[in-house]
């Protein structure tokens, strides 16, 4: 075959910027979303409170959302979600309320959630019961044990340092100068210098190596468009109370996550299993056990994201978490997961439910009622994976 | 009208950083059985996806004419109207539907919307007839071999009144004797006025059949024979596919053959499904160290799930017996512990079994051995990319970048790819089944030469293969199995092609 590259140098500079455009199209789409929702609102969505507001009403489906991303990757699908919320979420209530304090409260919810995440994927990864089936079990069980511990009514804190882990923000009162949480700004400056670096070294190890390099034009407007965006959240966030706690907790789950896809023995097992079970059984990787690993996470993020939830509400509600595994999934393949697994990523899926909820959060700023907004992000779901596979089959990247 | 049913002019075809054609022609006349050759990637199925609309009028530049007059395909169906039927590799039936309803499927148009499927059955009859398919029309089609599901296809192209026929590989699943009947039968249908385009591997058969022969290379049409006028040798055809003279089509060795490494006794392997049922009765043999053994033996006897369900259990409800690796008896639970214990498993299905197709050939290369590139669960990216690219350089994968994805890749370096991916995992021994099914000519010599090399470096190899020749050409020792059972062994120096046969059958 003939590389049509070499013969035209012009157009692979070209052939870059298409490659990336689709790779970054998730980021492009959220920033125009954004864009649109501040005309309309004129500029109210993107106030200080708000951006800060977006965050802590989304962090729980985005948590969720990074267990749910590794579960479609191996080709499964969680429906339990939604009620393993409200059952940890209501557990998490009651440990509290005995006192103990918030850190051994989130440390045994947590273990709660993976507790159940190891029942799960016993069932799938053993006992080889569809994702699908054994996890519609699930959502009726824990929403069935939901309402017999907490009786069917709601369960009210014992004060109010719960909520801090979702609504409450981090600062130094020492460091606040004239409404400015000056933390907020030093954190992102800290994170801004940090990256670049970062990237600086990983470019120059591949240069040593001689390996593939993003061309440098390119390379500088990553690192720009991300320095920017950390500086306007850290701004956003200076302006408004410091740093919600519920971002540092996302970003640290985050940040373990993407990791572990990226640079780990297991992150590679997990694409591995999802894109070719049998073959990956051939080639010496226990699935099952990958298959029972990625259960246990998705049940410890639901117990987070159900402990956060509760923070939120600012008590334990028995029918919590009603529908959070469809917001969950959504924000998946809008973030360009297949649905016939092997592909997807953590941050994809960030983007995918920030996206649903930048849409969310700008028709409630203008009035509009969750009619519409139900129709709304049923029309951007459809249209996000179309363009994906579109894109993709161009790309010849097969779907 | 002109003399020629198709002529393909000029095609020039682009995918993605690649040209998969390029100033093709090509000719097919009426009544004629015209033979397409070229190794994997050469741009056979592509050709085919020009002519048929799978790539609709627009995707390519050049012009292809269709009873001389130019073609504005927009899908299949639209060459479907002019007469040309594509029989693709992988078979496209209905698996859960009878035979007359796959044959009416899709292009029959229904009254009312409703189907009478008594008066279908009974129009069924007489294309079946024409294929020598004598089965029930109710069977499910599923339940037959290959073989008769391949005459099911050709049925069904006749009964959508087809004049040009497009076989793609119709032979590479089937056992000789089938192929035979195939073979047969398109020379029939060709008395009857069918036009027939074959692509094949199988030099033998194209040059039992076809008229006339047309090598692709690269993406260009090279040559184009007519056996009528002039006598057409194997040799001509190979030399217009490689561009070089293949003067041994088994590479040269001299073996080094030490003690036993790797020995079976009584293995009994039960089916998946039905559990009394055994289909691997009592199989023993043994391997040297830098020997290369081949298993021979009609489909079905039982070769695959032999080595599958040595291979960490990989096949079957059940398998029992004895394994031992240089005299210690040893066991493998898994594929995993068998990998950990120095077995390498090249599956015969690299698509479903080998390959994860949606993964990059890095990824690809390294899935097997991610354990000894990383340090406490974390990756070392840069071993990983040094280590895929060592392989793709020693074992001349021909890909633009280690980050293509493997499904972009042509059938020859896919396997490549799987052996790598073994390779990497470093065994010592080495099972290999039937390492050069479905690819050309000049990556087969290819696969030949490495294992020959892992020979000489002391590593065992078990070839699985259905092909005599190769077995004869590169084994030290052939074991003959049928219906489960070992029958018996040859050395190289007393194997024919008869005596595999012989010991199989009797």
């Amino acid at each position: 075959m003939i590389d049509t590259k070499k013969e035209n140098q012009n157009e692979s500079i070209f052939q870059v910027a298409k490659a990336n455009t689709r790779k970054y199209s998730m980021f492009i789409m959220l920033a125009l979303i954004f864009i649109v929702f501040s005309i309309l609102t004129g500029g109210v969505n993107f106030s200080s409170r708000n951006i800060t507001n977006i965050f802590i009403q989304n962090s729980y489906i985005l948590i969720l959302a990074v267990g749910m991303v590794l579960i479609i990757i191996i080709g499964n699908i969680d429906l339990s979600v939604g009620s393993l919320c409200a059952f940890t979420g209501a557990i998490s209530a009651m440990l509290y309320n005995t006192g103990m304090g918030l850190v051994l409260t989130l440390i045994l919810t947590v273990i709660a959630g993976l507790l159940i995440g190891v029942y799960q994927g016993f069932w799938v990864a053993y006992a080889h019961i569809p994702a699908f089936i054994v996890t519609l079990a699930g959502m009726l069980l824990f929403r069935g044990l939901t309402y017999i511990i907490t009786n069917v009514s709601p369960i009210s804190l014992a004060d109010d340092k719960f909520k801090q882990i979702t609504s409450g923000s981090i600062t130094m009162e020492s460091l606040e100068i004239g409404g400015i949480h000056v933390l907020a700004l030093l954190v992102g400056a800290i994170i801004i210098v940090l990256y670049i670096l970062f990237s600086l070294r990983i470019r120059r190890n591949k240069r040593k190596n001689a390996f593939d390099l993003l061309p440098i034009p390119f390379f500088i407007l990553k690192i720009s468009m991300v320095t920017l965006l950390i500086a306007l959240l850290s701004w956003k966030f200076a302006d408004y109370r410091g740093i919600p706690t519920v971002v540092v907790v996302l970003g640290v789950v985050v940040a373990i996550f993407v990791f572990i896809t990226n640079k780990t023995v297991i992150g590679r097992y997990i694409y591995a299993v999802g894109g070719n079970a049998k073959s990956a059984k051939l080639s010496g990787i226990d699935s099952e056990r990958v298959i029972f690993i990625v259960h246990v996470i998705m049940g410890g993020l639901s117990g987070l994201a159900g402990l956060v939830f509760t923070g939120y509400m600012n008590s334990a509600l028995p029918q919590a978490g009603n529908l959070f595994e469809l917001d969950a999934i959504a924000a998946c393949f809008i973030g360009g997961a297949s649905a016939s697994g092997g592909i997807g990523t953590i941050i994809g899926a960030i983007t995918g439910g920030l996206v649903m909820g930048v849409i969310n959060n700008g028709m409630s700023l203008m009035n509009i009622g969750a009619d519409w907004q139900y129709v709304v992000k049923a029309l951007v779901l459809l249209f996000a994976v179309l363009y994906d596979i579109y894109t993709r089959r161009k790309a010849g990247l097969g779907i | 009208m002109s003399e020629y049913i198709l002529e393909v002019q000029k095609i020039t075809k682009d995918f993605p950083g690649v040209r998969a054609l390029h100033n093709v022609d090509f000719k097919v006349r009426k009544g004629e059985i015209h033979c397409l050759c070229g190794e994997n990637g050469a741009g056979k199925s592509t050709l085919v996806g020009v002519i048929s609309g799978v790539y609709p009028k627009g995707d390519y530049e050049g012009k292809v004419l269709v009873h001389g007059k130019e073609t504005h395909y927009k899908s299949i169906r639209d060459s479907e109207k002019d007469g040309l039927t594509v029989i693709h590799q992988e078979l496209a039936l209905s698996p859960y539907l009878s035979i007359y309803e796959n044959l009416f499927l899709g292009h029959k148009k229904p009254r009312f919307g409703v189907f009478n499927w008594d008066e279908l059955r009974k129009e069924s009859l007489p294309y079946l007839k024409r294929v020598g398919l004598l089965e029930n029309p109710k069977t499910i089609v599923s339940k037959m071999g290959v073989g008769k599901q391949q005459l099911v296809e050709i049925a069904r192209a006749l009964s959508k009144k087809a004049e040009l026929l497009i076989l793609d590989e119709p032979t590479s699943s089937l056992n000789d004797d089938e192929s035979e009947k195939l073979l047969d039968l398109i020379l029939e249908l060709k008395k009857e006025g069918l036009t027939c385009i074959m692509i094949s591997h199988k030099l033998d058969e194209v040059l039992k059949i076809g008229d006339s022969i047309t090598v692709l290379r690269d993406g260009e049409s090279i040559i184009s024979y007519d056996t009528r006028e002039e006598k057409v040798t194997k040799a001509m055809i190979i030399k217009g596919m490689v561009g070089r003279d293949m003067k041994h089509m088994y590479p040269e060795k001299t073996p080094k053959i030490g003690e036993k490494v790797f020995e079976v006794k009584n293995w009994n392997v039960y089916h998946p499904e039905y559990h009394s049922l055994k289909v691997v009765d009592n199989a023993s043999f043994f391997l040297k160290k830098g020997e290369i053994l081949a298993f021979c033996g009609p489909m079905g006897a039982g070769r695959t799930e032999l080595m599958m369900s040595i291979f960490g259990k990989s096949y079957g409800s059940l398998s029992e017996g004895e394994i031992y690796v240089k005299g210690e008896k040893i066991s493998f639970s898994s594929p995993r512990d068998a990998i950990r214990k120095g077995l390498g498993y090249v599956s015969e299905d690299r698509k479903e079994l080998g390959l994860i197709l949606i993964q990059d050939v890095k990824t690809n290369i390294t899935n097997s051995s991610l354990n000894q590139l990383s340090h406490l669960g974390v990756l070392d990216s840069y071993k990983e990319i040094r280590a895929a690219e060592e392989y793709r350089k020693s074992l001349n994968i021909k890909t633009p970048s280690i980050n293509q994805l493997v499904q972009n890749l042509s059938g020859g370096n896919q396997q490549k790819v799987v052996l790598s991916r073994c390779l990497l995992a470093s065994p010592e021994i080495f099972v290999v089944d039937e390492p050069t099914r479905g690819i050309d000519v000049g990556a087969k010599y290819e696969i030949y030469t490495i294992l020959n090399e892992l020979a000489s470096q002391g590593k065992s190899i078990i070839m699985v293969s259905s092909e005599l020749p190769e077995a004869i050409g590169m084994a030290d020792r052939i074991y003959v199995m049928n219906e489960g059972r070992v029958k018996g062994v040859l050395e190289q120096k007393e194997a024919t092609q008869e005596k595999i046969m012989h010991m199989a059958l009797i």
